[in-house]
């Protein structure tokens, strides 16, 4: 494993003796060049997940493991510096995420600069090359951000993360801003990349097919907790957990005569509050399956096939 | 299908003054809504799904907007150019609109209850009680859990999904014939989605509505519709029965965007992205507008723009013309696409 999650647990203070439950108790790694496609409904705890893993939120209990070395639980500065080498992340919003004051050369070569020390001069060739190489031209360069669509600003997003070389990209959302044409051209760069520099990537996003696409592995929180974990297209094709099957079925497909027949049941109500859960499957709510037990005893992970795991008393 | 139709949009377009000149927002955009079906629109950010029901309604400020051409017909009476005490006997009354964004289309200062009963005092003339149990029984039609109670809340007291289904008994309150649902589902959780995609379907069997859906996602298209209309660059580029536009797509732009979306089969087939951006409407391109990211332009896309060639099924290329050299090639590369 390149990163590991062990028990990692985000909570955060409501006052009053509220806490959130943003991140409970979540076990999940990354292997070396892997692709881990992150899904769940919005409040599921995915972004604060990526951001607990490489240390933008402090850890409210649990590790993290990078190449067999236990990151901090509270960052210094001197940890980011050491850190962003290694990792980096790409944000969902490519018009708040760039500096409107800064050129474009300025914004990709930051990073560089603040690592290796120099000037913009010395570092021009890089900042060119990786510019081309998501797709810009030089011409570029002395730009500003907001001279730019959505799909040009995320490939100077992904320049700016790249540059520095890192092992591990944190994607947080990389295309759900993009229209479908832009999404494909996204992704399909994050592809290549991943296939010529060995990336390692948590990709987090809500939209299945697409997660399913880029990722090798799949894993898909609630409320949370992870309920399931697996290779993409097992998780995809044969989901175990209620709930991924029916967050599978939700997403209509472009396809007129599969939807004509769909007969899935869809899945009621909504994701409940995260504040102060009580022990108890979190899905139990909205499950069809439920059972008694369930409401009492919180599932574990467990093997449903190779490589892949599930967190329901049914199974 | 109901051949009656209700809504008939011919020649409309609609120009904006700005800064830096003229912008052609929707070129020459013509369809036909039948009654108890639903049309979707289609296309990216900026394509002019939006401003053409929009401008339908009056929603467009006049200046700087300006429709230069065209006419909208509910029923025959022609809704453009209305005053706006003419266009209120329509809007909200016999025409229904749904926004993508509940929360900003709400008022945050009155209760739910207030405001779907305001359009029921000002619109049907109701009283104030009676307005009260009708926005009960709405409440309920759209399957907000405790009616009584919810109707006395905040548009900020409201999850998402259940905002959008307030706006749904808000826009359905008068008994519309036509409901226009502009990306009504884009900022919600596929799991809500699928509940607000079923409601509307329902409202539309129980009550013969007739909706406009304007949406960017295909799956979405698939589900709901039975006529689709591709929008790019301002224009019609394709129209068609859903089956049409999913399974005989003829325009190159539609063919793209299919194959930009990744499939559910198994084996992962390559994800073919259009290259480039859409042209700026302040000086669209001579010639087709997808002329630039088409992969089978041919000298004439770029100097004369294409009609719509066909006509229940339409197509708005030059390669639906029967001289057409590469129209063979074309099928071909279709048909390779499908399967």
């Amino acid at each position: 494993m390149l990163i590991e999650a062990r028990k990692l647990r985000k909570y955060f203070n409501l006052g009053h003796g509220k806490q959130v439950h943003a991140v409970d108790d979540v076990s999940l790694g990354i292997g070396e060049h892997e692709v881990l496609g992150l899904v769940g409904e919005s409040g599921s705890g995915k972004t604060t997940f990526g951001k607990t893993l490489i240390g933008l939120y402090d850890k409210s209990g649990g590790q993290v493991i990078f190449r067999d070395r236990e990151l901090p639980r509270h960052y210094q500065t001197e940890d980011y510096k050491r850190q962003a080498g290694q990792i980096q992340m790409i944000f969902q919003d490519p018009y708040s995420s760039l500096n409107p004051r800064m050129t474009i050369q300025e914004i990709i070569a930051e990073g560089l600069l603040i690592r290796s020390g120099g000037n913009l001069s010395s570092v021009r060739d890089k900042v060119v090359y990786w510019l081309e190489r998501v797709g810009l031209h030089s011409d570029h360069l002395s730009r500003y951000p907001h001279e730019f669509s959505g799909g040009q600003r995320q490939r100077v997003g992904i320049a700016r993360a790249l540059i520095v070389e890192p092992q591990l990209l944190i994607c947080d959302e990389p295309i759900s801003a993009l229209d479908v044409s832009v999404q494909a051209q996204v992704v399909k760069l994050l592809a290549e990349l991943k296939q010529s520099l060995g990336l390692a990537m948590l990709f987090i996003a809500h939209d299945l097919s697409m997660v399913r696409y880029v990722s090798d592995r799949m894993a898909v929180m609630y409320l949370g907790s992870l309920v399931e974990v697996g290779p993409a297209d097992a998780v995809y094709f044969t989901p175990r957990h209620p709930y991924t099957r029916m967050l599978v079925s939700s997403n209509p497909q472009p396809d007129p005569l599969h939807e004509r027949a769909r007969t899935d049941v869809i899945l009621s109500g909504e994701i409940p509050s995260p504040v102060n859960l009580q022990p108890g499957c979190r899905f139990a709510g909205r499950c069809p399956l439920v059972e008694p037990h369930c409401r009492q005893q919180t599932p574990v992970l467990r093997t449903v096939a190779d490589n892949h795991q599930a967190a329901c008393h049914l199974l | 299908m109901s051949s009656e139709i209700i809504l008939e949009v011919t020649n409309l377009a609609v120009e904006f003054a700005t800064y830096g000149g003229s912008v052609q927002a929707v070129r020459d955009v013509s369809f036909n809504l039948h009654k108890g079906t639903t049309l979707a629109i289609v296309g990216e950010s900026g394509c002019g799904k939006s401003v053409t029901v929009q401008t339908l309604l009056g929603l467009i400020p006049m200046p700087p907007g300006r429709i230069t051409a065209g006419s909208a017909r509910l029923r025959g009476a022609e809704l453009l150019g209305l005053s706006a005490d003419r266009l209120n006997h329509y809007r909200g009354k016999r025409i229904g609109m749904i926004f993508q964004d509940a929360m900003s289309a709400m008022n945050p200062t009155m209760t739910i209850g207030d405001q779907i009963a305001e359009t029921l005092i000002v619109h049907m003339g109701m009283s104030a009680a009676a307005a009260r149990q009708e926005v009960i029984t709405l409440l309920t039609q759209v399957q907000i859990p405790e009616p009584e109670r919810r109707l006395r809340q905040y548009p900020f007291e409201f999850s998402g999904g259940m905002l959008q289904r307030a706006m749904i008994a808000l826009s359905i309150a008068c008994q519309p014939e036509v409901l226009i649902a502009d990306e009504p589902t884009t900022a919600l959780d596929v799991t809500i989605q699928a509940q607000i995609l079923q409601l509307l379907e329902s409202l539309q069997q129980s009550r013969g509505l007739s909706i406009i859906l304007i949406t960017h996602d295909l799956g979405v298209v698939a589900r709901m519709a039975h006529e689709v209309a591709v929008m790019y660059a301002g224009q019609i580029v394709e129209q068609g029965s859903v089956d049409d536009i999913f399974y005989r797509s003829a325009h190159p732009y539609t063919v793209g965007l299919k194959a930009a979306m990744p499939g559910r089969s198994a084996h992962k087939s390559v994800l073919q992205e259009i290259p480039g951006s859409p042209p700026d409407l302040f000086a669209p391109p001579a010639g087709c507008g997808f002329n630039a990211r088409c992969p089978h332009v041919m000298q004439l896309c770029t100097s004369q723009a294409p009609p719509l060639f066909g006509t229940s099924h339409q197509a708005r290329c030059w390669l639906q013309h029967a001289a057409a050299p590469a129209q063979a090639l074309y099928q071909q590369l279709i048909a390779s696409v499908r399967s």
